[in-house]
């Protein structure tokens, strides 16, 4: 790199910091008193300038989201104050009149058990899927399998809405009956209504399902391809099948993905509006028999209530926005829980 | 419980590629074979084909006989599974399963094959790691991951792994590759305990390697660049390095290739 090295050179070291390494390479075999002294790192001009405008992107953001906080919780507190119901504990909503009543307990319920049946079912076929894709299908089939699964992630929800209004739903009335003929037993499972509709919880669990089942399949399927060929192959030397090679070496280093991919299709799971909304015949109370009409969620909900609202009715629902946001928060904190905790064992060290 | 294997007129392809071309040896029981040649001349390819693990890269295929004490392994009605069992491997990287413990990295090939039984696993596990030569190293730490382990540990786990099945032939791919100059001589030590009980081919790129640890060298070399490998000779180690047959073998071993 340098040429020569006088003792003038080596001063200039401290200037010049990007050739400060081959000098004192150079230099090395001298004395360690006769090494430069670390130079002070010089900040380069496109340094400053990209430190500056990701820092202010940084703080620009931070400030928005803290104004969109602040507004929410403003505008729900108000809504919470001139409710003479118990927010958390009632199934009503009327923001109007003179004693304005409204809870969120039935809209809870119906959002945890409608993206609990969609979680039920979605991830182990997505896990199944991906699996497929990576691992048992021909090449030109899982291609295709990946565009098709990659193709079901892009159709907006309201197709989905519409589909399963018109098409499913009338198609499931029979699962019900069948359902609760053979599980009734179970309370959850139990119906007490004999009804010609199935625009229930669990019509619109499978609906979510099928809604979020291409992105934890998406998501899987490239934690899957991301498992070392190695570690595949040390199973099968020592005398694993496909099925077994797959427990030992691909699940375990793929879990967290998979959770994570979980996590993700929750989210929308639980979040999920228009679909819900247009599915369900909206009710307020607390459904817990999923396989009777009713129930309510609460995205659909806000959909549902906000063009007539008045002023309180859009701070309650704004309420109610907020807790689905500290469910979602709930949820994925658990998640990071369950991840961390193996966290030695993860392969990520490997 | 160890046997011979007789490979004769075996070739392997990469879809329509012959990586290597009609090869026909016979592996002694009890005995340390290494095969030696340079770079891309079919050695990992044909070590591979010994337990079918060649087949699984998509496209490949084998052509030819091998046979251990007489049963063909690309017979009909062998189950290559069954075979990999038979036959185990170690590869050039180490490569524990990271997910699991160094107990669990060891025991897997057990639960494999159904033994559930804590004590018999135990004692299978001890055993297997004493025979790796690292049980002294790892006892007080067996629930750790395996990938916490220094890379010539691991490298010992991945041979405590294969030999806790049993297998009545062990393969190594350049076992030593990754490792510094004294986890190299554990494992070469260990080569020279295993021997004892079975059947060891080892691929090396290290001469002195050959030279300490194998009762018989086969040397492999390509006819030209494209060509398939092909086995050039082999003998007994001694004789290989002092007077082989073939010209080609001495101008490789001395360093004078290419
Ligand atoms: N997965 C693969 N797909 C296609 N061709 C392959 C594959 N693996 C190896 N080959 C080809 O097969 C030939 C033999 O390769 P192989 O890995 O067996 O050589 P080797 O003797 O083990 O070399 P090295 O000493 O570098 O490990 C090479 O020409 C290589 O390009
Ligand atoms: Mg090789």
């Amino acid at each position: 790199m340098s040429t020569s090295i006088t003792p003038e050179s080596r001063g200039d070291a401290k200037r010049d910091s990007g050739r400060r390494r081959g000098r004192s390479d150079k230099t090395g075999h001298g004395t360690d008193a006769k090494l430069p002294k670390p130079a002070k790192t010089q900040v380069r001009l496109g340094d400053r300038v990209f430190l500056g405008s990701s820092r202010g992107a940084g703080i620009l953001l931070l400030v928005i989201m803290a104004a969109i906080a602040v507004f929410l919780v403003v505008e729900a507190l108000d809504a919470l104050g001139k409710n003479d119901g118990n927010f958390l504990t009632d199934s009503t909503w009327v923001t109007d009149g003179a004693k304005p009543a409204f809870g969120v307990a039935g809209l809870v319920g119906g959002t945890v058990i409608s993206a609990a049946i969609a979680m039920l079912i979605a991830v182990p076929v997505a896990v199944g899927v991906a699996l497929f894709i990576t691992h048992y299908a021909p090449r030109r089939v899982a291609q295709t399998l990946g565009y098709i699964v990659d193709l079901l992630a892009a159709v907006p929800s309201v197709v989905f809405g519409l589909w399963g209004l018109v098409f499913l739903s009338p198609k499931l009335i029979g699962l019900h009956t069948w359902l609760s003929d053979y599980l009734g037993w179970i309370p959850i499972f139990d119906k007490d209504d004999a009804g010609a509709t199935a625009r229930t919880l669990f019509t619109c669990g499978i609906i979510l399902a099928i809604m979020v089942l291409p992105i934890i399949a998406a998501v899987t399927r490239e934690v899957f391809l991301q498992v070392p060929r190695a570690h595949e192959e040390a199973a099968l030397a020592l005398g694993a099948t496909r099925w077994e090679m797959i427990r030992t070496a691909v699940l375990p280093f793929g879990k967290p993905g998979i959770i994570s991919a979980s996590m993700l299709g929750l989210g929308r799971a639980l979040g999920e509006t228009i679909a819900v909304a247009m599915v369900l015949s909206s009710s307020q109370e607390l459904v817990f028999k999923f396989l009777d009409p009713g129930g309510n969620t609460i995205a659909a909900n806000i959909a549902n209530q906000f063009g007539e609202s008045n002023e309180l009715g859009r701070g309650a629902l704004i309420a109610s926005g907020l807790v689905l946001f500290f469910l979602t928060l709930l949820v994925n904190g658990a998640a990071r829980v369950v991840i961390n905790r193996h966290k030695e064992f993860s392969g990520a060290n490997a | 419980m160890t046997k011979r294997i007789e490979i004769s007129g075996l070739n392997a392809y990469y879809g329509a590629n012959k990586a290597v071309e009609d090869i026909s040896m016979t592996i002694e029981p009890r005995t340390v074979t290494a095969f030696i040649g340079p770079s891309g001349c079919g050695k990992s390819t044909f070590i591979r084909t010994l337990n079918r693990m060649h087949e699984l890269i998509p496209g490949a295929r084998v052509e030819g006989r091998v046979q251990l004490d007489g049963q063909d392994l690309y017979g009909p009605e062998v189950d290559p599974v069954a075979v990999r069992r038979t036959i185990g491997m170690v590869f050039q990287r180490p490569n524990p399963f990271p997910t699991m413990s160094i107990y669990d990295n060891v025991a897997a090939g057990l639960k494999l094959n159904g033994v559930k039984k804590k004590s018999d696993l135990d004692a299978v596990v001890e055993r297997s790691l004493r025979g790796a030569n690292l049980w002294n190293e790892v006892k007080d730490r067996l629930g750790k991951p395996g990938s916490g382990l220094s890379g010539g540990q691991q490298q010992r786990l991945c041979i405590a792994r294969a030999i806790a099945v049993e297998p009545q032939v062990l393969l190594m791919d350049e076992p030593c590759s990754a490792l510094d100059p004294i986890s190299t001589l554990a494992i070469e030590d260990l080569i020279a305990l295993l021997k004892e009980r079975y059947t060891i081919v080892i691929v090396t790129h290290n001469m002195q390697q050959a030279a300490r640890v194998s009762d018989r060298t086969a040397f492999f070399n390509l006819a030209g660049p494209g060509q398939p490998g092909r086995l050039v000779e082999i003998g007994d180690t001694e004789k290989i390095f002092s007077a082989p047959e073939v010209e080609a073998t001495a101008d490789y071993i001395a360093g004078r290739f290419g």
